[in-house]
């Protein structure tokens, strides 16, 4: 046992809430309060913080967004070998889809365009089968959802960066926004995400074609943050320097529904 | 959890890989055959933002709480066993004074027995660092940053079921920690934890 005293010490050193300390407690917040406005300064211009900062929970997602921008700028999502490939993946919520998508699926997706517009050189649309002719990519990359499940597949695709270089980026570009064909049903990242090489416009899986129950003809593939990120039956995609015109604001129709806007948790 | 009460290990999970066991609750999504045949209401969105903001709260203070008590000599003094603290003798001691309900004497107001400084070292030392490691390991942006926080726990659904039985463990820890500050004198314990002192009843008369 510790040797306890059988009496308590009396004459114990001063230890109360003195007034010099509580005046030096009172600074030190302020000064911290006026540091954090600096920092959201200094933040806001190397683009740290995110649209939907404000509101009680804005300052976690702050932290999260900065701090996870600062160390994962240019960091590739874990690939695996091919036989980790998840024998059947998960096709989970799939809409109840409008005539547009019924009719494009009953000429075999033939006619699906994606539209890129906005602060880009050259606005204009892909087919599948144009984005088909690039250059193919693959990646081995799992898909984690945030109800708590996951699969890794092998996604086929074009890199969202080479079709980017084709439309010609504005400098002063730093969202990419993009919408399923249902239309409640869009998003955006930021320009450090778009150009990321794992970033792809998929349209294959394990060496098929995407199916539809994930995402198919085209999903957006993001394997860096979580699944509802990666939009599926995606048709348009506008490169911009705000979201503010988008939806009400918050960067996608996730934080609307009470979701974050950034899911790389 | 609620969404997909059902826990796996190793890399991948989901409702076509066989589970490591199951939560006996309904979902809150329809995705997870439950056999409940109804869905609970979806709390998922702000309770997300919440979990993560005290995260950081958790963080933060969880570090400038060991920076300082590193600093401060409460670690060496009153945290770490004393020497000698580890004879059968003492350890059975505490134990059975723990098992009998033996109320606290006036002096262990000023010193942690055996049991709390063990349990206290743990929540710090082990349980903390354990839930904020396996947290980040299911964090895809994270990982892909520093792949070894998911592989060293052998993937990303073990650090999910790991960070699962540690939370419990924390929350039985603060039911026991609650219970005993109850026992102890709820009003004296408050009092002694906010202002850092610890008044006896010897004292005051």
């Amino acid at each position: 046992m510790t040797e306890l005293p059988s009496n308590p010490p009396r004459n114990l050193p001063p230890h109360k809430l003195s007034r010099r300390k509580l005046i030096a407690g009172g600074l030190a917040a302020t000064g911290g309060v006026l540091g954090l406005g600096v920092a959201t300064r200094v933040a806001q211009g190397y683009g740290l913080i995110p649209p939907d900062h404000g509101g009680i929970f804005g300052l976690g997602e702050t932290l999260t967004y900065a701090s996870q921008r600062l160390l994962t700028r240019h960091s590739l999502a874990r690939e695996f070998s091919r036989n980790q490939i998840s024998k059947r993946p998960v096709a989970n919520e799939i809409p109840p889809f409008g005539d547009a998508f019924k009719r494009l699926q009953a000429g075999g997706f033939a006619d699906w365009k994606l539209e890129i517009n906005g602060l880009v050189d050259r606005p204009g649309s892909f087919s599948l089968d144009q984005l088909k002719s690039y250059p193919p990519h693959s990646q081995i990359t799992q898909l984690a959802c945030e109800e708590g499940w996951s699969y890794i597949a092998e996604w086929n695709g074009v890199p969202l960066s080479h079709v980017l270089d084709i439309v010609g980026v504005h400098p002063q570009a730093r969202y990419a926004v993009y919408f399923s064909i249902d239309t409640d049903w869009w998003d955006s990242i930021d320009m450090a995400d778009a150009l990321h090489p794992q970033t792809f416009l998929a349209y294959g899986m394990n060496g098929d074609e995407l199916p539809v129950g994930n995402g198919g003809p085209l999903r957006l593939r993001l394997p860096r943050q979580l699944g509802y990120k990666s939009v599926k039956y995606i048709t348009r995609m506008t490169v911009t320097d705000s979201v503010k015109g988008f939806g009400k604001g918050l960067g996608s129709a996730s934080p609307e529904g009470g979701y974050a806007w950034y899911a790389g948790i | 959890m609620i969404s997909h009460p059902r826990f796996y290990w190793g890399e991948t999970g989901n409702i076509w890989t066989q589970p490591l066991f199951k939560l006996p609750i309904p979902a809150s999504r329809n995705l997870v055959p439950t056999g409940y045949g109804y869905v609970l209401p979806d709390q998922n969105g702000w309770s997300r933002y919440l979990h993560f903001q005290a995260a950081w709260v958790v963080v933060l203070t969880g570090l400038l709480y060991v920076i300082s008590i590193v600093l401060d000599g409460h670690l060496r003094k009153d945290l770490l066993p004393a020497e000698g603290d580890f004879s059968w003798r003492g350890l059975s001691t505490a134990i059975v004074s723990h098992l009998r309900f033996a109320r606290p004497s006036e002096a262990e107001a000023w010193s942690y027995n055996l049991l709390q400084r063990l349990s206290y070292l743990f929540v710090i030392f082990v349980l903390f660092p354990l839930i904020i490691w396996t947290g980040l390991a299911m964090s895809p942006a994270f990982v892909s940053a520093i792949p070894a926080t998911v592989s060293l726990l052998g993937g990303q659904q073990s650090a999910r079921t790991i960070h699962f039985f540690v939370s419990l463990a924390l929350v039985l820890f603060l039911l026991v920690h609650i219970g005993m500050v109850w026992l102890a004198g709820f009003r004296s314990r408050m009092r002694a934890m906010t202002t850092g002192i610890a008044r006896t009843r010897m004292e005051r008369t």
